[in-house]
């Protein structure tokens, strides 16, 4: 049912996921799926609509269970982790941003005070060295999520995501919904992103043939079991 | 007891229940399709209160405790369900936890005041004991009704941001706080604005019926003042209690978000409908 280049699963594997399993009112969408994503790969998921791909990476997320199978994050069993701190370290980036109302700078500094990230310190500066090749300033900052366009929005959902530096981002068809410009600017973000800590690596849900070829090394098909 | 009011006869009942000509002419006349509901719902206040008359004279005559206990259990266990079926959603257990959160709520500041505030000896003399519980009831019901509807809502419709924010490593509880936040405040508005109008723009019922049974206004104001007090601590901790329960069914140990837990409320069809759909499956 799922056809992949299988990868060697090894101890230095990120993700692992084992015999994974996904059922729609009780007729399984796929069944048995394996794969592996090691430190600095970049995998896309392609898969016709509806063959719940968002699913998958609301699994791997921890949003929903599994219906059957297994997750692993460095070797750790999904269930063995504390949620918020496996969050933190695969944190899911939905399609849609989705954020509170407020100001950027606010919104961007509030996952700050979860319990998780208690250790870590909101860097203005850091935000500003993401938006400045995008050429994007400080004014950005102080502009209100109820004024941002789609592509804006997602922007600083991507952001705030980086600023907390997780190992591993699942990505839900990021710019789906996006223009040619935003899409670019967020590419060169994740780019960037990925080339500045060989620890991390992506897996990225797109339809497009031509996004796949720039941002994934690896493609998996998921074709429905039906 | 020398009465110092007017006692109303059966014949004048039945003038004061003409007044309802004018909400069935209207509804005739405008079409708007609540003749049948009106002299129902006319019928049944009347009833209802008539019957309650009856008990209550019974009670006052008796004064013991178990019996006063028991009306209010009742009272109490219709305000639970009440409060549960203005709502707009469901999820399994919703009305054990309605129930709790009123009966802990309401008895535990009508209990308070009873014999804290009030000092009523005994504690359970019925004619303080009933008539705050109710007043205390009446209004936690619609507190709790309010900030339940807005946290069912607010799972539904931002599920989005939640689960984003569940995403960045947030508890449940720190993806919570926003919507807890503002289901309590919207349980608490109706009470906190009406207690800005008090005496100005209303006169609220319990005082209207004192100073009617001929109580000096400046003693009136007194208990008025007590029961406010008493209504905005009980809405307050009923809903905050409601809420938490809900929280408790629909953000799971894994922090994550049980939406799929919500349901629209099932009709009897609905019910028959799925005994039926479950035998023929097996």
């Amino acid at each position: 049912m799922i056809a992949f280049r299988p990868t060697p699963s090894g101890s230095d594997a990120l993700l692992e996921v084992r015999g994974l399993g996904c059922y729609f009112l009780g007729r399984p969408l796929w069944r048995g799926l394996d794969l592996t994503l090691h430190a600095g790969e970049r995998l896309a998921i392609n898969a016709p609509s509806g063959t719940g791909k968002t699913v998958l990476l609301r699994m791997l997320a921890g949003l929903i269970n599994a219906s059957e199978g297994e997750i692993y994050f460095e070797n750790r069993l999904l269930q063995d982790w504390s949620m918020p701190a496996y969050r933190a370290q695969v944190m899911l980036l939905a399609q849609q941003p989705a954020l509170p109302l407020g100001r950027v700078e606010a919104i961007l500094a509030a996952a700050f005070a979860y319990r998780t990230h208690r250790h870590r310190t909101f860097c203005k500066n850091q935000v500003l060295e993401y938006l400045q090749p995008l050429g994007r300033n400080e004014d950005f900052l102080a502009q209100h999520t109820d004024y941002l366009s789609g592509g804006e929005a997602q922007l600083i959902a991507l952001i705030r995501c980086l600023l907390l530096e997780p190992r591993v981002l699942l990505l839900d068809e990021p710019t789906a919904s996006l223009d040619s410009a935003s899409t670019g600017q967020i590419e060169k973000l994740l780019d960037a992103w990925l080339r500045a800590n060989p620890g991390r690596a992506w897996i990225w849900t797109s339809h497009d043939h031509s996004q796949r070829g720039r941002i994934a090394d690896r493609v998996i098909e998921l074709s429905g079991a039906a | 007891m020398k009465a110092s009011y007017l006692a109303i006869s059966n014949w004048q009942l039945g003038l004061a229940a003409l007044l309802i000509v004018i909400n069935l002419g209207l509804s005739l006349w405008l079409r708007l399709g609540l003749t049948k509901t009106l002299v129902i719902a006319g019928l049944r206040m009347v009833t209802q209160l008539l019957l309650l008359g009856f008990i209550l004279e019974y009670i006052f005559a008796l004064n013991t405790p178990l019996p006063i206990l028991a009306i209010g259990i009742v009272m109490a266990g219709f305000a639970g369900i009440a409060a549960v079926r203005r709502t707009r959603r469901r999820f399994i257990g919703i009305y054990w936890n309605g129930l709790l959160a009123v009966f802990a709520s309401s008895f535990v500041v009508t209990g308070v005041a009873l014999g804290g505030i009030i000092q009523v000896h005994p504690w359970y003399e019925a004619q303080y004991s009933i008539p705050l519980l109710g007043m205390v009831l009446g209004n936690t019901l619609t507190g709790i009704s309010l900030a339940l509807d807005r946290f069912m809502d607010g799972v539904i419709g931002e599920r989005e941001r939640i689960e984003a924010t569940l995403s960045l490593g947030a508890t449940r509880w720190e993806a919570a706080h926003d919507l807890v936040r503002d289901s309590l405040r919207t349980g608490m508005i109706p009470i906190i604005n009406s207690m800005m109008v008090m005496g100005i723009v209303s006169l609220p019922g319990m005082m209207t019926g004192q100073l009617l049974a001929g109580v000096a206004p400046a003693s009136a104001v007194r208990y008025q003042i007590v029961i406010v007090f008493m209504i905005a601590a009980a809405v307050a901790l009923g809903a905050l209690g409601m809420i938490l329960l809900a929280y408790r069914q629909l953000f799971n140990s894994r922090h994550q978000l049980r939406n799929e837990r919500l349901h629209e409320p099932l009709t009897l069809g609905d019910l028959i409908h799925r005994r039926v759909g479950s035998r023929g499956r097996k």
